[in-house]
């Protein structure tokens, strides 16, 4: 144990410490800044639509359209009556005949006051997820010409500018990532460069080229980590302040954005991610950059 | 004892210059004592830096430990390479790293444990004299206290070919003969020694050591006085 920690020390010695080392340290702390807000937004808009989703799946409308008005009104009380009878449902509620024509007048002046007219019967039925299929059955055995609609429909521009939202902070993550390999690759090449005499003494000496990547390859995870763990917290410290002003907004799309603790340990867990990158990217280039030479 | 180095035939040019060696053909006998004199530029280090795996030949063969040293892969160079020291004419110490680390570094190249590095580090200190400087790095220590440090380093981890280039450049008469006097005791223990010098009386003190003389880039055989080329078939 003494023995390791000691070995682990002249390592690290075996390439000075240079200034390069906190210019490393501060790219990655940017990096990680950045990767953890995307990654916060992506996260945030994932439970946002969650939430969406969820109480969309059970939201449903029936829509008849009849042109007598009084078997359009028993109709629609069969309806109602059957609805309420299908197991999973919770809610049946006719929508309001005034509401609708207050609704239609711009379009249609006071005639669509007029009792005559072949107003459509909306009928909003609140169920379980799994029983919208037999809402839809119970709905037609009453009246065949019944339509059925998840009442999805009118929020779906919100539900896909999330998904949208989503993509591109998963796109920003991912081209963020990208950025810290190509950082890790400079570095690790700038590294054999600068101590190429020191490289070269050790192959001399026997040393692997394995044994040179570890070298570099524990440099840039400490850096990384040193440097992304600093970045996360401030970005973490800006995500917790959104948070609670979310929240406050009562809103029930922006207030759905709050992130649960396994969202938080994701954003920890990435600045370990990028560390682990940096060290694939590190090994990669001094193997296959050593790997040319004699 | 078995040939441990056969050169044949073997020419090396750096870039597109001159062949710096040409037409080199020698044999190494395993525990054998070998000097390597020439002028300045005549191409010495160039030979050794074939012999250490530094440079591959740019035509003939070198044979190492029985092997092709010429078309080794990449991979089994480690190994091969600490079975060789190597004193450098340029000492080629790392500055960062104090004596002891510099000492100790082919030891824990080759993945010794640390608890079993320290008591021969020490002891390799104290025969080259330099006990007290254990803790100095190189640039605070003369170029003969270097030199005594890297010759420990190439002997610490007990190669079985022990190249040596100048090793005793930059040392008084006293401590050159003590230098020696180590190689002469690895020796006895089975280690093959080449020695690259200018200094005759260094070659004098080792009666039974072959001389090996390159000159212009090739060897050639020293009038009489001692063989060359050593063992040649
Ligand atoms: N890396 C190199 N690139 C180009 N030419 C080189 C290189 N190393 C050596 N040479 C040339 O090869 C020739 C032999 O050099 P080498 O170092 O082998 O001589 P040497 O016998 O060791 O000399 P000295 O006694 O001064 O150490 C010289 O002309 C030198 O200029
Ligand atoms: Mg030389």
């Amino acid at each position: 144990m003494n023995g390791y920690r000691r070995r682990a020390a002249i390592d690290l010695r075996l390439l000075g410490e240079g200034q390069r080392s906190w210019v490393m340290a501060g790219i990655m702390a940017i990096m990680l800044f950045l990767t953890v807000l995307a990654g916060a937004l992506g996260l945030g808009v994932a439970r946002s639509a969650g939430g969406i989703d969820r109480q969309l799946a059970g939201q449903l409308t029936v829509q008849l359209v009849e042109a007598d008005a009084s078997a359009r009104d028993v109709r629609a009380r069969a309806l109602v009556a059957a609805l309420g009878r299908v197991p999973g449902v919770t809610r049946v509620r006719e929508a309001d005949r005034a509401e609708l024509a207050a609704l239609l007048r711009p379009w249609l002046g006071d005639a669509g006051l007029d009792p005559d007219l072949p107003m459509p019967v909306l009928i909003d039925v609140t169920a379980s997820p799994g029983a919208a299929a037999q809402v839809a059955a119970a709905a037609r055995r009453v009246a065949p010409a019944a339509r059925v609609d998840g009442s999805a429909r009118w929020l779906s521009p919100v539900r896909g500018l999330l998904a949208t939202l989503f993509w591109v902070a998963i796109a920003l993550v991912l081209v963020i990532a990208a950025a810290t390999a190509g950082v890790a690759l400079l570095v690790a090449r700038a590294g054999l460069d600068t101590h190429r005499d020191t490289i070269d003494v050790l192959h001399m000496l026997g040393s692997t080229d394995l044994q040179v990547a570890r070298l570099l390859q524990r440099r840039i995870a400490r850096d990384t980590l040193l440097g992304g763990a600093l970045g996360t917290l401030a970005a973490l410290a800006l995500v917790a302040l959104f948070q609670t002003r979310l929240a406050l907004t009562g809103s029930e799309v922006l207030g759905g954005a709050t992130l649960a603790p396994v969202d938080w340990t994701l954003l920890l867990l990435l600045p370990i991610g990028f560390a682990l990158l940096a060290t694939v990217a590190t090994r990669m280039t001094v193997l296959h950059t050593l790997g040319r030479k004699l | 004892m078995g040939n441990i180095v056969h050169f044949e035939n073997v020419g090396l040019r750096y870039g597109t210059g001159p062949e710096t060696l040409s037409d080199v053909s020698f044999t190494l006998t395993a525990g054998g004592f070998y000097f390597l004199t020439g002028a300045s530029g005549a191409g010495k280090t160039s030979l050794l830096k074939l012999l250490y795996l530094a440079q591959r030949p740019t035509r003939g063969a070198v044979r190492l430990f029985g092997e092709d040293a010429g078309s080794l892969p990449r991979a089994r160079l480690p190994g091969f390479r600490r079975r060789i020291g190597v004193v450098f004419q340029d000492f080629r110490l790392l500055p960062q790293l104090s004596a002891y680390d510099n000492v100790a570094l082919p030891l824990r190249v080759a993945g010794v444990r640390e608890s079993e590095i320290e008591a021969p580090v020490l002891e390799m200190l104290a025969w080259v004299g330099l006990s007290a400087r254990v803790t100095a790095k190189p640039p605070t220590l003369s170029g003969g206290e270097q030199q005594r440090i890297a010759i420990a380093r190439a002997v610490i981890a007990r190669p079985e070919i022990l190249v040596a280039d100048e090793p005793t450049g930059n040392v008084d008469p006293d401590m050159a003969d003590r230098l020696l006097h180590l190689f002469e005791a690895l020796n006895r223990l089975g280690t093959t020694i080449v020695v690259a010098t200018h200094d005759m009386h260094l070659i004098g003190r080792i009666p039974r050591a072959q001389l090996m003389r390159v000159e212009k880039g090739r060897l050639v055989d020293p009038s009489g006085l001692l063989r060359h080329p050593p063992g040649a078939a």
